[in-house]
């Protein structure tokens, strides 16, 4: 490896020669590929612990509350619930990915260590690995739906926005897990985020039951759950009901991530960085 | 010293952690071409101070430059142009050698053309060529310590930071690791090594720094930092726990220094004079040490 260096004046501090900036391809490409292949070695049960625990919901709530109901907010339960299930894949194959992969990576294979002796920074770090999991969140987010339509769920040109819907759903639950992650000095603290805050969302979005009917405290706090907006988007873009509030569930979104992964960085830099 | 001469230049360096000064105005030069040596007791500050070389520590006070680029803001700049051995072996056990190297020939940005013989280069180094396809976790310690090295000269980095490279290992290993970082020296990478094995700092080093709760107590070529601390010869003297006892006090009262080694008590800067029956030896960077830092190594 050469460099041009060009003396610098006596008295000098350090020559500036090539300055790296922030969020470099070459730093993300790298972060990136190191998850790739990595995934390889692991893809067959983190591919079936992200699609099937959801079908497994799909089926359950799908027979056995759907046998109670037959229509539900203006939709078949089956449309209802096959579109609604979209966002539980999101939270099993977005957040929890991130939380326990940041977890084993920080404490028990020190990976971080070796990443950033190399020329990346921790917003890269961060950044590549919720790309990562955000592109395969895409993917693992239309299995259910897909299973749904066998069960009689129709067919839309809609859904082939499913993907964009779930990977951006995807990328804000990744940031926010590795935020979960950077926030728990041990692995038990995982429980109280949880049951305390991801079991409700998981429950509170719409998914299963529409909000409409539980109390105006639920259904204000269900407003600020990113889950809901994502139900909301992938049903009216898969019955072709878009509106006006599909902006609002959109900017939701992207503000959620955007959010989550400010604060996934610095709280990384607060433990990687001493 | 100007930055220029140096691969790694620190001046004054301070970190604390809360009430604790892990290193405390710290002084270090590698020289181009050279191989340091870091050596100091546990808690002396040593890996505090490697850390800070990657910027994963940043520094409270004082002035560290790497190959001209100041840290912690030209960080990037500086990693991308070295190589870093750590102490705990953090490769991915899951993949096989082959493939811990293509990922790290991406990440220190090796270009797409050149990855394939990188790769063959840090495999040759390393002598793990029989072994490309083998998974991490079924190679021995030896070979896992030499995949981290190879994996650090992926990019062909002018400088090496090796953080303890060798604990842990057999002899026969450790001895195998050396020839190894001995060559690299001869190519003439630059070299920081931070190790508690004297040993290790003696045979390969140009010069040691020897640390103390956080500072540089001594720095030099180890033969000058024998002769200038210990003296040529060491008279070491058997005996029992109360006649050990009686050869310190007399020492004591003569003016020589002394360190007991276990079973024995070794005279230093006696000039032989002492009219005691002992075994004489060479004075060594071990008996430096000791005196320096007052403590025994493991």
């Amino acid at each position: 490896m050469s460099l041009s260096v060009s003396p610098p004046a006596s008295g000098a501090p350090a020559p500036t020669r090539r300055r790296l900036g922030r969020l470099e391809r070459a730093a993300l490409r790298g972060v990136i590929v190191r998850e790739v292949v990595n995934y390889s070695s692991f893809w067959r049960s983190s591919t079936f612990s992200s699609t099937v625990d959801p079908t497994i919901y799909l089926l359950a709530f799908g027979f056995g509350f759907g046998s109670l109901v037959s229509r539900v907010a203006g939709y078949r339960y089956i449309d209802f619930v096959g579109t609604g299930i979209v966002a539980t894949t999101v939270l099993f194959s977005g957040c929890f990915p991130a939380m326990y992969g940041t977890f084993v990576k920080y404490s028990f294979q020190h990976t971080y260590d070796a990443i950033l002796a190399a020329p990346v920074d921790t917003e890269e770090l961060v950044t590549g690995e919720a790309l990562w999991v955000a592109a395969r969140t895409g993917v693992y987010g239309c299995v259910p739906m897909l299973v749904a339509v066998v069960f009689g769920l129709a067919p839309s040109w809609g859904m082939l926005l499913v993907p964009l819907i779930a990977g951006l759903a995807g990328f804000g639950w990744a940031v926010f897990g590795i935020f979960i992650a950077a926030r728990s000095s041990k692995i038990e603290s995982f429980s109280y985020w949880q049951s305390g805050l991801l079991t409700p969302m998981f429950l509170v979005a719409g998914t299963f039951f529409p909000l409409t009917r539980l109390p105006h405290w639920a259904q204000v706090l269900g407003n600020f759950n990113p889950l809901f907006h994502c139900v909301q988007l992938v049903r009216h873009v898969v019955f072709g009901r878009e509106s006006l509030a599909d902006l609002g569930h959109l900017a939701f979104l992207i503000v959620f991530a955007l959010v989550a992964w400010r604060l996934a960085i610095r709280f990384m830099e607060r433990k990687l960085i001493l | 010293m100007s930055t220029i001469e140096s691969a790694i230049s620190l001046r004054g360096v301070v970190k604390r952690f809360g009430a604790l000064t892990a290193v405390d105005g710290l002084d270090l030069e590698v020289p181009y071409g050279t191989c340091v040596g870091l050596l100091g007791p546990n808690g002396a500050g040593k890996s505090t101070t490697m850390k800070a070389l990657t910027a994963q520590v940043i520094a409270d006070a004082g002035e560290i430059f790497i190959l001209g680029y100041r840290l912690p803001g030209d960080s990037k700049q500086a990693r991308a142009e070295m190589g870093v051995v750590p102490q705990l072996d953090n490769l991915d056990t899951a993949l096989t050698v082959e493939q811990n190297l293509l990922v790290f020939s991406h990440l220190y940005r090796v270009a797409p053309g050149a990855r394939r013989r990188a790769i063959e280069r840090a495999l040759e180094i390393a002598n793990l060529r029989e072994r490309r396809t083998a998974k991490v976790e079924e190679l021995s310690g030896g070979m896992r310590r030499r995949l981290l090295i190879a994996r650090a000269l992926l990019h062909e980095p002018r400088l090496l930071l090796l953080d303890e490279p060798t604990v842990g290992l057999d002899p026969q290993v450790r001895q195998e690791l050396w020839a190894l970082i001995d060559r690299l020296r001869s190519e003439g990478v630059s070299i920081l090594m931070s190790t508690h094995y004297i040993e290790e700092a003696e045979r390969l080093c140009d010069t040691v720094t020897i640390m103390s709760h956080g500072r540089a107590v001594a720095s030099g070529p180890p033969q000058a930092l024998i002769r200038e601390h210990a003296g040529a010869e060491a008279l070491e003297v058997y005996g029992s726990p109360a006649r050990l006892a009686e050869v310190e006090s007399l020492a004591r009262q003569r003016g020589w220094r002394t360190r007991r080694t276990g079973t024995s008590v070794a005279l230093l800067r006696s000039n032989g004079s002492a009219a005691l029956e002992g075994e004489r030896r060479p004075a060594n960077l071990e008996d430096v040490f000791v005196l320096l830092t007052g403590e025994e190594i493991e």
